[in-house]
């Protein structure tokens, strides 16, 4: 047994030197071209778990080619997500994950910070994330899991988060955007500036919630603040008390046939709005403009009371060290540094970093997309396919209005456990 | 379940495989030979069924916080699961209301894929008479499966739905005047579609059972001056018993715990068993979601057990 071993050992050895000798060989010589692969022993290759959002092929690929790292996507819904990173810690490199999990994550300890320093653009990172106001100087609604709360660590394998700035960061910070309701103006027929129209008998079995409990009781909460019925004191992080009320006022309407169905995956959101089965919902900005894009009239509707946002990150696997961890660090700083930004800005996402992202977009583009003036000329997604026609102006206009707009962030509760048997409950109800 | 059930039908399989090799190894004892031709399966339902199986009722007894397991025994998956059943009465608790839910869909599957597929496998067995049109026509039946779950649930809404091509027909038509909202996303919706994919596991047993059916038994009643209902009554159903309860506990067993076609064709509105135990694995409270598992099970085998009753499969087969 031992022998035949060695002679395996010896002889894979003698193999390995020889390809090396003949992969030197054929870089020396020049001869062979075509062979950009003859380091496989160092390719640089992450694992990138994350949900659907940020995983472009156009990202990958730019990424191979500019800093030489093959991004390997492993992609899963947001609650997959979480629960991957819970139970198979070392099934992944780069995590791309959003701020209202951290709560979770952070004690599991199987993530590791990532060093501020380390990161050129950090000090680029937009005022969204750092100081809780936009670049304006508007102030951003804090209630929920809002990203300032939960950005910095009070050291390299703290589980408590810092109240001020330090240099371990949980989520360097990549994209985020304001949510709101989508409504159908061609059946509605109406303007719409308020989310207690959520349960207006007048859209009674076509309007619909998401039913992701985390996301969806914010919606709920939302609702019932607009139609005047309580005053959450914080809406992000209820009481007992709280979820009941909020799961009876939308428990009365489910049972009066308010709602057409619930939602939980993008494409069945696209395909209610699309068919007509719901006039009034919530929904995401890339599924309204997926509805805009095959012709049906979707507007992704601002309200007086604010939008829901919510914003992710990139952090790294507690097993992630050595020559990976400095491959994650460049990614990382890759992302920042315009394409990806850009990529995300076109598809009605917001970028971190505005400053790389903009100088990655052509004037116009940034104009439509972020200034909130009418298009110069027609908008095309990052794919090349028509977004939307010269002179259209986004729904709810400028970032500044936008994200200045915001109410409150999706969240993780102290009362998750009871919220979600309630969420369940309204559910069977 | 379905395990359990090829488990019961090898034992009447294999002997006929085996019997050459027998011949050959005559050194060793029957009784060692039958634990060799049943060990393979043996091992892999251990591996894979009762091991996982004891985890999960393990865990169903630990505490949880919002990001770990905590190894300590604890009623809590459960008594959280029965949360209220006793303090709301006589309103039901959420529990008791998606059980009636799941068992009331349950049942209505169970009649109509039962009534379905024994006429379908009817005609095949005994109006079809050649081979090659049998296997074609039985081919025929697995067409719903031809495509992936998303694509048939989300083909229902352009059929089914408000603006849709059944609603728009009987529209114009002139016998309805505003769409029926009740074809989609609605008890009639969850129920249509999982009798049109499951219809089929109704379909093959039973169809087996039939064709095993010496055709002289019905000669021998038509001799004896039997109606075609007595013949059906007092001879086919009885002998096609076996194949009535195996098609049987498939269709109860997949409709207990499904929770994604219910979802997609309720509209995500109405309760499932298997609904519960996945909120509970997103929110990653596994103990909760493991409690479910566990009485989600209970209940299955109960019904098997009381069908196992009426009919002794072992004794048919």
């Amino acid at each position: 047994m031992t022998e035949t071993t060695r002679k395996n050992g010896l002889s894979r050895r003698t193999l390995l030197k020889g390809t090396a000798g003949f992969a030197g060989l054929a870089a020396g010589s020049g001869a062979i071209t075509g062979f950009p692969y003859v380091k496989s022993a160092d390719a640089k290759v992450l694992r990138y778990l994350g949900t659907a959002v940020n995983e472009g092929d156009d990202i990958s690929k730019q990424c191979l080619k500019d800093t030489g790292i093959k991004i390997e996507y492993i992609t899963a819904t947001t609650d997959d997500v979480t629960k991957r990173v819970m139970t198979q810690p070392n099934s992944f490199d780069v995590l791309d994950t959003e701020y209202f999990s951290l709560k979770k994550l952070v004690p599991s300890g199987n993530i590791l910070a990532l060093d501020a320093r380390k990161i050129k653009e950090f000090d680029n990172i937009t005022p969204v994330f750092t100081k809780g106001e936009t670049p304006g100087g508007k102030k951003i609604g804090n209630q929920g899991t809002a990203p300032w709360k939960v950005l910095y660590l009070e050291g390299k394998d703290s589980k408590k988060f810092a109240t001020s700035a330090t240099e371990f960061v949980t989520l360097i910070p990549t994209v985020y955007n304001a949510d709101t309701l989508g409504i159908r103006p061609d059946l509605i027929k109406r303007p719409i500036s308020s989310w207690a129209e959520l349960l207006n008998p007048e859209f009674k079995g076509k309007a619909s919630i998401l039913n992701i409990p985390s996301i969806g009781i914010m919606d709920a909460a939302m609702v019932v603040e607009a139609s005047g019925k309580y005053k959450y004191a914080d809406k992000g992080n209820m009481t007992k008390e709280e979820i009941d009320l909020t799961m009876k006022v939308m428990t009365e309407a489910k049972k009066a046939g308010q709602f057409r169905a619930f939602w939980k995956d993008f494409n069945e959101s696209v395909n209610l709005m699309a068919s007509g089965e719901t006039v009034i919902q919530s929904m995401w900005s890339p599924a309204v403009t997926k509805v805009r894009s095959m012709g049906i009239p979707c507007t992704f509707q601002p309200l007086k009371e604010g939008y829901r946002s919510w914003a992710s990150g990139f952090c790294v696997s507690k097993g992630v060290s050595g020559a990976k961890l400095e491959w994650a660090y460049e990614f990382v700083n890759w992302f920042l540094s315009g394409y990806a930004g850009a990529y995300l800005n076109r598809q009605g996402y917001y970028s971190a970093v505005l400053s790389t992202a903009k100088a990655h977009m052509e004037p116009y583009e940034w104009a439509y997309w972020m200034e909130g003036k009418p298009a110069e000329k027609d908008i095309k997604a990052p794919d090349g396919s028509l977004l939307e026609k010269a002179g259209a102006v986004r729904d709810g206009g400028s970032y500044e209005d936008r994200m200045g707009g915001v109410a409150c962030w999706n969240a993780v509760m102290d009362e998750n456990d009871y919220m979600v048997r309630k969420w369940n409950e309204f559910i069977a109800a | 379940m379905p395990e359990e059930v090829l488990q019961q039908a090898s034992p009447g399989l294999i002997p006929g495989s085996g019997s050459a090799r027998v011949a050959k190894v005559t050194r060793l004892s029957p009784s060692f030979i039958s634990w060799l031709q049943a060990g393979p399966m043996m091992l892999v339902f251990l591996a894979f069924f009762l091991i996982p199986l004891m985890f999960v009722v393990i865990v169903s007894f630990w505490d949880y916080n919002e990001y770990q397991l905590l190894p300590a025994f604890s009623g809590r998956g459960y008594t959280d699961t029965f949360e209220g059943c006793i303090a709301q009465l006589p309103e039901l608790c959420t529990i008791a209301k998606t059980y009636l839910k799941t068992l009331k869909l349950c049942f209505l599957v169970w009649a109509i894929t039962l009534f379905i597929g024994f006429w379908v496998a009817y005609f095949l067995a005994f109006h079809v008479k050649s081979k090659t049109w049998q296997m074609g026509l039985s081919l025929l039946c697995t067409i719903p499966f031809w495509t992936s779950n998303v694509i048939r649930m989300i083909a229902w809404i352009p059929l089914l739905g408000r603006n849709g091509l059944v609603n728009s027909g009987l529209v114009k038509t002139g016998l309805i005047n505003h769409p029926l909202e009740w074809l989609l996303f609605s008890e009639f919706s969850v129920v249509l579609a999982l009798v049109h994919l499951f219809t089929f596991f109704m379909v093959v047993p039973i169809f087996n059972s039939m064709v095993r059916i010496d055709k002289s038994l019905i000669e021998a009643a038509y001799d004896a001056g039997a109606t075609g209902f007595q013949t059906l009554v007092n001879v086919i159903i009885p002998l096609a018993k076996p194949g009535i309860v195996i098609g049987s506990i498939f269709v109860i067993t997949i409709v207990m715990g499904d929770f994604i076609t219910i979802g997609v064709m309720g509209g995500q509105q109405i309760a499932a068993a298997g609904k519960i135990i996945e909120t509970r694995v997103n929110a990653l409270q596994f103990p909760a979601a493991a409690a479910n598992a566990v009485i989600l099970l209970a209940i299955t085998f109960l019904i098997i057990t009381m069908m196992s009753r009426i009919v002794d499969i072992k004794k048919e087969l």
